[in-house]
């Protein structure tokens, strides 16, 4: 054996591992999951029997699951490119001072490094109403009257989603910042000799280039919002993505339909209504964003 | 001739098995409360040296995650022996198959109505079978802070005795900032605490209305009484701001730290309050009206699971007996706070300040019987949170509360 093939043969070696532990850890349950969503497996049924379409039929009609998928295209929809302009604006700044780049770097990138349950509760807590919560104690001292946040139906969601932009808004940070810096200096000077202004500048040259992270980021981003959790979870009363489940996204749901009331069968059902999903909406933004741009 | 030798037969076979003298070792499964865990380690200490031969061994999981650890693991035969779950879950494990039927020579209605409450005979018994036996039970109380009662000018030694009472008491101990936001609640109002067993079990009941058929199988509440009953709850929040849900966090933490200066709420939170040091606070049986009294209890119950069997069953048996003795009732009541089981033992604490209020709610209580305890809470839940925040009327949100359950019930039964 020549020593080429041999190192092919090693480094297929290596890849098998994770592909084994692909194929066992994330294929086989999730090939599994679609056979069970076709069965009527509860946890308090010892056999489950084939019942076809039913679960999806069953979640389908359901108004908490239509309004979970509702709460969670509000989640998408409003945080995702909220946090990628925020970041994307904090990152233009950041690149243009001269000084204390790190010690800016490292407060945005805080609240991500930190755990999203801890930062949920401390949020939970400054969002209480009066006299507990530090937010209605700063409007009351400044005459204004307080706010409901996460107790009204209409505050809850907006609130929650807040706290999900001011947490990735780090991580978008750091990644913009890092694209920003792989743009070519000589460029943007041969720019500003041609007479380019700052608007041209951004337009032209800095927002093409930067597409590819923009593309990553809204990929991630919007992944990151489409299954929000573990905010819904610990943010809203016994964990119930209330009031009203006015906060539910669809990744609550299933959870609640799976240990809550033991569904196995109807949450595999919504997970892979949640996955087509997902999957549809990314397939979408890689087509629109993924233009070649050559210059 | 043929006795001597079944006879025989039979010697030999427990010869062999003494000199086997294979230990049998239990697995008993409970969630994670340290009182409760220290004891029930001292118990199996107890049972060990009473039983040799039968080893016992405790497993925990948290609060939490625990009905889900109990759910996943006993379909997968990886569950206990014995095991102790909340009594509003038994429908659902009866139904499924996964609980066994006690003893009958044991355990049957002679030995339940001797030794127990009449609302835990009432629901361990399915179609006759009785499938689980608790060691304690708790009820609701009227708690007041007594020093917010001086503040108000209110008797600290006289809680309010009606709901009329109650309301008045409420509106004087409330207080509110410049800008009319409530920062002592004068009652706290927590429907995902023991809020909805209140309305469900007691409010509902005294105004002279029936929540459920006998058999808890028809939802009865959603007529005029009940709705009375539920206007009256919703309008402490909506008219009289006496409190509301969630004010700061919930009932037992704005209780704990001084902002509310009433809660209803369970024997099992009197070692939580005394361990407070400066909350000076009393326990009062649940305010009457119409002369009528009621309460909620509830408990924790150990049964054997479906499949245990042979030597197993027979250890799983005498433990089960053993933590359900009156004897050791007592070490329960002494060492975790919660009431004896057993209704000849409540005798004894007549005169003490704080139990004699749960233990009089007892005589005079019901334990609602859920097929989904989960569902059936948030179905409540949503009524109040729709009367408060939506601004629908109670009698809709009620009725339709009503509807919802119904619905939920007749599922369950259904399959």
């Amino acid at each position: 054996m020549t020593l080429k093939a041999r190192k092919t043969i090693t480094a297929y070696a290596f890849l098998a591992i994770p592909l084994v532990f692909f194929l066992t850890v994330r294929f086989g349950p999730m090939l599994y999951m679609l056979a069970m969503s076709f069965t009527n497996w509860s946890l308090m049924r010892k056999i489950p029997a084939f019942v076809g379409f039913s679960n999806y039929a069953k979640v389908l009609s359901d108004p908490v699951f239509m309004q979970s998928l509702w709460n969670t295209a509000r989640y998408a929809v409003f945080g995702a490119p909220l946090v990628i302009v925020i970041s994307f604006l904090i990152a233009l700044m950041l690149d243009t001072i001269p000084k204390g780049k790190g010690a800016f770097r490292l407060i945005y990138v805080l609240p991500y490094i930190t755990p999203v349950v801890a930062v949920s509760w401390v949020w939970r807590w400054m969002y209480q109403p009066p006299p507990i919560g530090i937010i209605n104690g700063i409007l009351g001292a400044l005459g204004l009257p307080a706010g409901e946040f996460l107790n009204s139906t209409t505050q809850a969601l907006p609130s929650i989603l807040v706290v999900n932009v001011w947490v990735e808004l780090g991580y978008c940070t750091t990644i913009f910042l890092a694209g920003l810096q792989t743009i070519p200096r000589e460029m943007i000077e041969a720019a500003q000799i041609d007479g380019a202004n700052g608007r041209q500048i951004l337009g032209k040259i800095t927002i093409p280039l930067l597409n590819p992270v923009i593309l990553f980021l809204t990929v991630m981003e919007g992944i990151q919002f489409l299954r929000i959790f573990t905010q819904v979870y610990n943010m809203s009363m016994q964990a119930m993505g209330g009031p009203l489940n006015s906060t539910k996204s669809a990744a609550l749901y299933i959870y609640q339909k799976a240990f809550m009331y033991f569904e196995m069968a109807q949450a595999a059902a919504a997970s892979l209504i949640l996955f087509v999903i997902i999957m549809s909406i990314t397939l979408l933004q890689l087509r629109f964003f993924d233009r070649k741009l050559s210059y | 001739m043929k006795k001597a030798l079944v006879f025989a037969i039979l010697m030999a076979v427990m010869a062999v098995a003494v000199v086997g003298a294979q230990t049998v070792t239990i697995t008993y499964w409970q969630y994670f409360y340290e009182s409760k865990v220290k004891l029930m380690d001292e118990l199996i200490k107890m049972f060990e040296q009473q039983n040799p031969g039968i080893k016992v061994e405790q497993v925990t999981f948290p609060y939490e995650s625990y009905n889900q650890k109990v759910a996943a693991s006993i379909p997968a035969g990886e569950g206990p022996d014995v095991i102790n779950l909340f009594y509003g879950w038994l429908p659902m494990y009866v139904k499924a198959g996964y609980l066994q039927e006690l003893p009958p020579n044991e355990f049957n209605k002679a030995f339940f109505e001797k030794n127990y409450y009449n609302f835990v005979a009432e629901s361990v018994e399915f179609n006759g079978k009785y499938y689980s036996a608790p060691t304690a039970v708790r009820t609701l109380a009227l708690i007041w802070n007594k020093k917010l009662f001086k503040e108000a000018g209110l008797d600290p030694e006289k809680p309010p005795k009606t709901l009329d009472e109650l309301a008045a008491y409420a509106r004087k101990l409330s207080k509110y900032d410049g800008q009319g936001n409530l920062v002592q609640a004068g009652l706290a109002m927590q429907p995902t605490g023991q809020g909805h067993n209140w309305i469900r079990e007691i409010l509902f009941r005294q105004f002279v209305n029936t929540p459920y058929s006998k058999d808890y199988r028809k939802v009865t509440y959603a007529d005029d009484k009940g709705i009375a009953a539920f206007r009256w709850y919703t309008d402490l929040i909506v008219k009289d701001k006496v409190g509301y849900p969630n004010f700061a966090t919930d009932d037992v933490t704005a209780f704990r730290s001084g902002k509310a200066a009433m809660n209803i709420d369970g024997s099992f939170r009197i070692a939580t309050l005394n361990a407070i040091k400066d909350l000076e606070w009393g326990a009062a049986e649940l305010p009457s009206h119409n002369g009528i009294k009621s309460n909620y209890a509830s408990y924790w119950t150990h049964a054997i699971v479906a499949g245990v069997s042979g030597k197993k069953l027979e250890a799983s048996v005498k433990f089960l007996k053993f933590i359900t003795s009156p004897e050791v009732q007592e070490l329960w009541l002494q060492k975790v706070g919660e009431l004896p089981a057993n209704p000849s033992l409540a005798v004894k604490y007549k005169d003490n300040p704080v139990y004699a209020p749960f233990f009089n709610g007892l005589a005079y209580a019901h334990a609602s019987q859920f097929v989904d305890e989960a569902g059936q809470r948030t179905i409540l839940v949503d009524a109040v949170d729709k009367v408060w925040l939506k601004k629908v009327d109670p009698a809709i949100a009620l009725r339709e509360a009503a509807a919802a359950e119904q619905k939920l019930i007749d599922e369950f039964w259904k399959k």
